[in-house]
């Protein structure tokens, strides 16, 4: 066991399996780093993290048994509920409630279609069931637990040969008792079961989100525990006998063991290790406020960091089945990183809609068949054709191993899906790509920016993953930011920021409590449950220091939606309560301008993270220009600013030492990624060889 | 050059299309600042609300997509009463418009339309204008009881809200002193200026950013754009003129909804004549509401992808004799429209399947089933103000000539339900099963949706003063091609006496009430369904 996942000696390995690429990346002691960007194998995602990390230890004489850590991120759960490639499962709910995740909220995502589909029900009616018993909303038994009628229906579970059980009672965030005196019963009759209870799962209240929340850890519950189990056995098999770490979807560490229980949690832990990434180069660099624009093959990702920590949620949505439309998925209660996140990955493919409008996305090429311009059986016209079209990525400086770019089929498709619809001419084609990918960004950026009541003026940004440096100056141009930070390694930040998340653990539960009478001793002793609760599965993984933050989302009486207010430290007494409704009335006045006088205020649910501490150095000092860099070549690229092609400097970044300045128009090229400047940006390189972008003042 | 020329015009294209899109993300952050700060459960749970954002004459350029087809039409024409009522030359920057017309607004007093001028400069360049259904506007409250609009609330006229940025604390006043819940009201009002203010703020920067001096090319671009597509998407349509009537439950006895719908090169024209005269109670629909959801259901069959403006609306005119229950006029009460304006979708698309036979579903439950329970101690000496429960509910939509119909989901309404769990913890009720009724759906090649059953009380020591709204009782949602009609809705007490189905009634404290929501009609002949679709009803328990 090591003391903090930071301070090693050894070698450390952070693997990200995404949707598009596989990224590994080895850490040594120093801080330096080998990385490795592959396409994903789907069918077996161990073969992509094992070539990956084999090949790289070869190429730079790297030894498997020095390795100290390997921490691993996974989309392997979010595509088993994707693709419903789980176990056979059944879920068991109290009596006249076992359609609750069929019926969901009974509206329809989309209102403007007549032949709309909703999201099949991930547990088919026939595989769900009903048990006699039920609690009220405080908790109390208004119908007592039928033992006979439960006995028969698990006696019927295991004769059908269910892998998993997922059990949701009504009201079980407020007593679990029925649930677990379920489980029990059930471990008792067929102990190779893997059931998941939902008041361990998500205790917070809200049937639909909750069912599904359980549903969703059963169902994929087997898979993931035969994944990880595997995967460590063919990690040891190599010779890398050191402890394997999960990130998890709210940016923390967890063992294998945990990560096996409560799968649920995984789901889109990789864009998770991406916003720490963030956190940590806005640290380094002293920025409190910084937007984190992470692009992949697949997806963007916007998300807020402030005072150098991500901003987190409750509940997201996974596997949107139209078009990435809100509602369209599945819920998820689980603590997450806040993030947006888009159809607009290099790989997304563009389309004219019936209005002639360029479209880009949903949809992704992916790693199979991949964009047109991969040349491995693509035809549809994507992100990174545009890119290819407009001079930005070329076959000799692209990054990503074993593909060989081909401009002629990335101009084929453009002309075929967009130009000849449009009628516009291959190159203007490109340059509607780019532009309409560029505003879907940046109108993302806002919206996520309104959600959370920032005004995104004061905000620096940072951009990684493979896609993010070809499009982060528009960005930054479009939403008017001063600075725009790429660091080293921005190809793989995500894989990189794994290696510096915290042990941590967030854990929720709904109580509900108002000014006017507050339940001081519940709240007390929910505070207290949840503290032990995630100090559970921080200590499984370290014995370092922690840190425990206490947070409880608040409301006026009749409204909907959350403020999240931080508890004071200390024990939970009436001046700790006193304290919460004024911290709530000074956070609404940010939020919507105005507090409302005399109104009550509701506690609705509670949380605590313990985390174990990082070290953070002071902030570097910012460097200044001291030479302009010599460009390698040039070529003929497309510059937004001046809205042509124009002969553009071609930098090896390499070659660039700190203070280097590079002038726009100039594309900056290393092994992962390319960093595009517009005439009228300027990069100079910092202290630790992150590029800092400004806008010139001429 | 012309090749430059060329150049040019391809920019100016990418360019108009970004701004449009830049419009319509405005007007969704607008909608969800709204969202977000509501008090009443029917906006932020339901998303019962609209916004938009208007040019200077107060046509509509761009719209959210929020739950409510109800708003559509109904909101694009209030700005312009807006602006005629107000007069142009009283209009300043800082001003916030208000109104709860029915007839102005959309279509019953619980519905507030706040509308606010956006100046740069000295000059007028728009509007922004949003909706929302508050909890309560006094009188007697949410249901279809009173006789006449005067029983039915407060009636605020189009005025000033705020002039120059100064609130108007007179008529806060009056709207505190004749509403239920003063603080929620009034908050969801500040909710709505709120998110107009937002609209106003990113607009002005959109301007200056993109170099306009106002709305007015943009707009043209969009209207022009959208006449084009949906003349386009009319095309498809054969001209002539196309019956339907549909037969529903009403109040007390039932009615008949007739229309006459005529399809020209000039649009799409819906009369009403011969429906139904209008009832004594608070079903009355004015005929802006019924505008909206005819415009809804044709939008929905012919043009799904087009964004709603003043051009995409233009198109779908409608008319009925005064007196006829689609088209309500003062004095009518006409709290519960969406009783019977719900059907006037469905109405309308049964009279367009004969041109489209191939597109339009069979018809489906219509309206929500809404209820509101004011719950009380059994005791009656007990201070204990009663609490007020809403609820909205869905049973089954019409099966599609391709596809079964949604199971317990909103159509044509598209709000949302509220969490049996939230429900349960703001008000002294339970809810003992809300889950898929068997059997419900109509058959046919593809079936109708299936409704739900729900059974709900007071927990021990209340008793419910229960408002029901329900119809397709005693007239089921009706099958299509040769498809079964959808099971007739229920509703009784736990010891099977049959309960109103509309009007106020009591659940005493002990009993139990049961709704049997209705289920959608079913599509094409049964004999045709695929053997595997019927085997899997019969598997998952759809059908028994």
């Amino acid at each position: 066991m090591s003391t903090d996942s930071s301070t090693t000696n050894g070698l450390r390995i952070g693997a990200d399996v995404g949707g598009t690429f596989t990224d590994v990346v080895f850490q040594r002691p120093d801080g330096t780093f080998e990385s490795s960007k592959v396409l994903t194998t789907h069918g077996a995602p161990e073969e992509g993290i094992l070539n990956g990390i084999l090949t790289l230890a070869e190429e730079h004489n790297l030894n498997l048994a020095d390795v100290e850590q390997i921490i691993h991120g996974t989309t392997l759960a979010t595509n088993a509920l994707i693709e419903r490639r789980g176990a056979k499962t059944a879920l068991v709910t109290t009596e006249g409630f076992r359609d609750v995740i069929e019926t969901r909220t009974e509206g329809r995502f989309e209102q403007y279609d007549l032949n709309i589909v909703l999201p099949t029900p991930l547990i088919e009616r026939k595989d769900r069931y009903v048990v006699t018993e039920r609690f009220n909303a405080r908790g109390e038994v208004l119908i007592p637990f039928d033992e006979a009628g439960a006995q028969k229906l698990i006696d019927h579970i295991a004769a059908e040969g269910y892998e998993a059980v997922a059990v949701g009672f009504l009201h079980s965030y407020r007593n679990p008792d029925h649930e677990r005196l379920f489980r029990d019963m059930l471990l008792a009759t067929a102990p190779d079961i893997a059931v998941s209870i939902s008041s361990e799962v998500s205790p917070q209240m809200r049937e639909f989100e909750r069912f599904n929340t359980v549903a969703a850890n059963a169902y994929v519950q087997p898979l993931m525990a035969t994944y990880l189990h595997r995967l460590a056995a063919e990690l040891e098999e190599r010779g890398a006998t050191c402890p394997l770490y999960l990130i998890h979807s709210g940016g923390g560490l967890i063992d294998v063991e945990t990560a096996a229980s409560f799968p649920v949690r995984l789901v889109e832990s990789g864009p998770a290790g991406g916003a720490i990434f963030a956190a940590e180069i806005a640290a380094r660099h002293g920025r409190d406020r910084m937007l984190s624009y992470d692009m992949g093959g697949t997806t963007a990702k916007i998300a807020l960091i402030e005072d150098y920590t991500p901003q987190t949620a409750r509940t997201f949505e996974v596997a949107r089945t139209t078009r990435f439309k809100k509602g369209s998925g599945m819920p998820i209660s689980i603590p997450v990183i806040e993030m947006i996140e888009i159809g607009a990955g290099g790989g997304s493919i563009a389309s004219i809609d019936a209005l002639g409008q360029i479209r880009i996305g949903p949809h992704s090429a992916g790693s199979e068949p991949g964009p047109a311009a991969y040349d491995l059986g693509g035809e549809a016209p994507t992100v990174t054709d545009a890119n290819v079209e407009l001079g930005r990525l070329h076959p000799s400086t692209f990054g990503a191993t074993n593909i060989n770019l081909s401009p002629e089929r990335a101009a084929a498709a453009l002309v075929k899906d967009v130009g000849e619809p449009l009628g516009l001419n291959v190159h203007t084609a490109a340059v509607g790509v780019a532009e309409v990918v560029d505003e879907n960004m940046t109108n993302a950026a806002r919206v996520h920016a309104v959600e959370n009541g920032k005004d995104l003026a004061e905000f620096s940004m940072i951009a990684f993953g493979g896609g993010a440096p070809l499009h982060a100056t528009r960005l930054m141009d479009k939403l008017g930011l001063a600075e725009l930070f790429v660091p080293t390694g921005a190809g793989v930040g995500s894989a990189i920021g794994f290696l510096m998340a915290p042990f941590a653990y967030e854990a929720v539960r709904s109580f509900y409590t108002t000014s006017e009478d507050f339940d001081i001793a519940g709240a007390a002793n929910v505070l207290d449950e949840l503290t032990a609760e995630a100090e559970h599965f921080v200590r499984a993984g370290t014995d370092a220091p922690v840190t425990v933050e206490r947070v409880v989302a608040m409301r006026y009486r009749g409204q909907g939606w959350e403020i999240p207010v931080p508890v004071p430290p200390g024990p939970f007494d009436s001046v700790a309560a006193d304290s919460l409704t004024t911290a709530f009335i000074k956070a609404y006045e940010t939020f919507f301008g105005r507090a409302i006088d005399d109104l009550a205020i509701e506690a609705v649910s509670w949380s605590v993270r313990v985390a174990s501490v990082t070290n953070r150095p002071p902030a570097l000092q910012s460097v200044e220009a001291s030479a302009v860099a010599a460009a390698s070549s040039s070529r003929s690229i497309y510059d937004p600013v001046l809205g042509e092609m124009t002969e553009t400097a071609i930098i090896e970044r390499d070659e660039l030492v700190v203070g280097s300045a590079v002038n726009g128009p100039a594309i900056i090229v290393e092994s992962q990624t390319t960093t595009v400047l517009g005439s009228h940006h300027v990069a100079v390189v910092q202290n630790d060889l992150t590029l800092l972008i400004t806008r010139s003042a001429s | 050059m012309s090749g430059n020329t060329n150049s040019n015009n391809q920019n100016s294209e990418v360019h108009s299309q970004i701004m449009w899109n830049r419009l319509i993300s405005i007007v969704e952050e607008q909608a969800l600042t709204l969202v977000r700060t509501a008090f009443s459960t029917s906006v932020r749970e339901a998303g019962d609300l609209s916004a938009g954002v208007f040019d200077r004459e107060g046509r509509l350029v761009a719209q959210a997509v929020t739950g409510t087809p109800g708003h559509v039409n109904t909101m694009a024409a209030a700005v312009g009463h807006f602006i005629n009522d107000i007069g142009p030359e009283r209009i300043y920057s800082g001003d916030v418009y208000i109104t709860n017309d029915p007839w102005k607004g959309t279509g019953h007093l619980h519905d507030i339309t706040v509308t606010t001028p956006v100046f740069t400069g000295e000059t007028l360049i728009g509007f922004f204008a949003s909706t929302a259904h508050v909890v309560d506007v006094g009188g007697r409250g949410y249901g279809p009881e009173a006789t006449e609009i005067y029983e039915e609330g407060i009636r605020i006229p189009i005025m000033k809200w705020a002039e120059r940025g100064k609130l108007n604390t007179d008529l806060v006043n009056i709207i505190r002193n004749n509403v239920r819940e003063a603080d929620q009201v009034v908050g969801d009002i500040h909710g709505l200026a709120a998110s107009n203010e937002t609209g106003r703020r990113r607009l002005v920067a959109m301007l200056d950013e993109f170099e306009m001096d106002g709305l007015d090319d943009l707009a043209e671009f969009i209207f022009d754009r959208t006449r084009k597509a949906t003349f386009k998407a009319l095309e498809g349509v054969k001209k002539g003129s196309y019956k339907n009537v549909m037969r529903v439950d009403g109040y007390d006895h039932p009615l008949d909804l007739v229309v006459d719908l005529a399809v020209s090169d000039d649009g799409m024209h819906a009369d009403f004549t011969g429906t139904s005269p209008i009832s004594k109670f608070g079903i009355n629909v004015p005929i802006v509401y019924a505008q909206a959801y005819f415009t809804y259901g044709m939008l929905v069959a012919l043009a799904p992808e087009l964004p709603n403006n003043y051009a995409s609306l233009l198109p779908f005119t409608v008319s009925a004799p005064p007196g006829v229950i689609l088209n309500a006029t003062e004095p009518d009460p006409v709290s519960v429209r969406h009783v019977i304006g719900h059907f006037v979708t469905d109405l309308c698309l049964g009279a367009i399947a004969q041109a489209l036979p191939e597109r339009i579903p069979a018809e489906g439950a219509g309206a929500l089933w809404n209820f509101q329970a004011s719950a009380r101690s059994a005791d009656l000496a007990d201070p204990r103000p009663p609490v007020e429960v809403l609820m909205f509910n869905s049973g089954g939509s019409g099966a599609r000539p391709e596809i079964d119909g949604l199971t317990a989901t909103a159509f044509p309404s598209g709000v949302m339900t509220m969490s049996a769990e939230a429900t349960e913890q703001v008000g002294p009720i339970v809810i003992w099963r809300k889950e898929i009724r068997p059997d419900s759906g109509g058959d046919g090649e593809f079936r109708g949706g299936l409704g739900q059953v729900i059974e709900l009380g007071p927990i021990d020591g209340y008793q419910f003063e229960f408002s029901a709204m329900f119809d397709r009782v005693d007239h089921p949602a009706k099958g299509r091609e040769g498809g079964k009609d959808g099971a007739a809705g229920k509703v009784y007490l736990d010891d099977g006496t049959p309960f109103p189905t509309k009007g106020v009634e009591i659940v005493a404290a002990g009993r139990r009430i049961i709704l049997e929501l209705p289920g959608g009609g079913g599509f094409g002949d049964p004999a045709d369904r695929d053997p595997a679709a019927r085997e899997n009803d019969q598997v998952q328990g759809y059908v028994s």
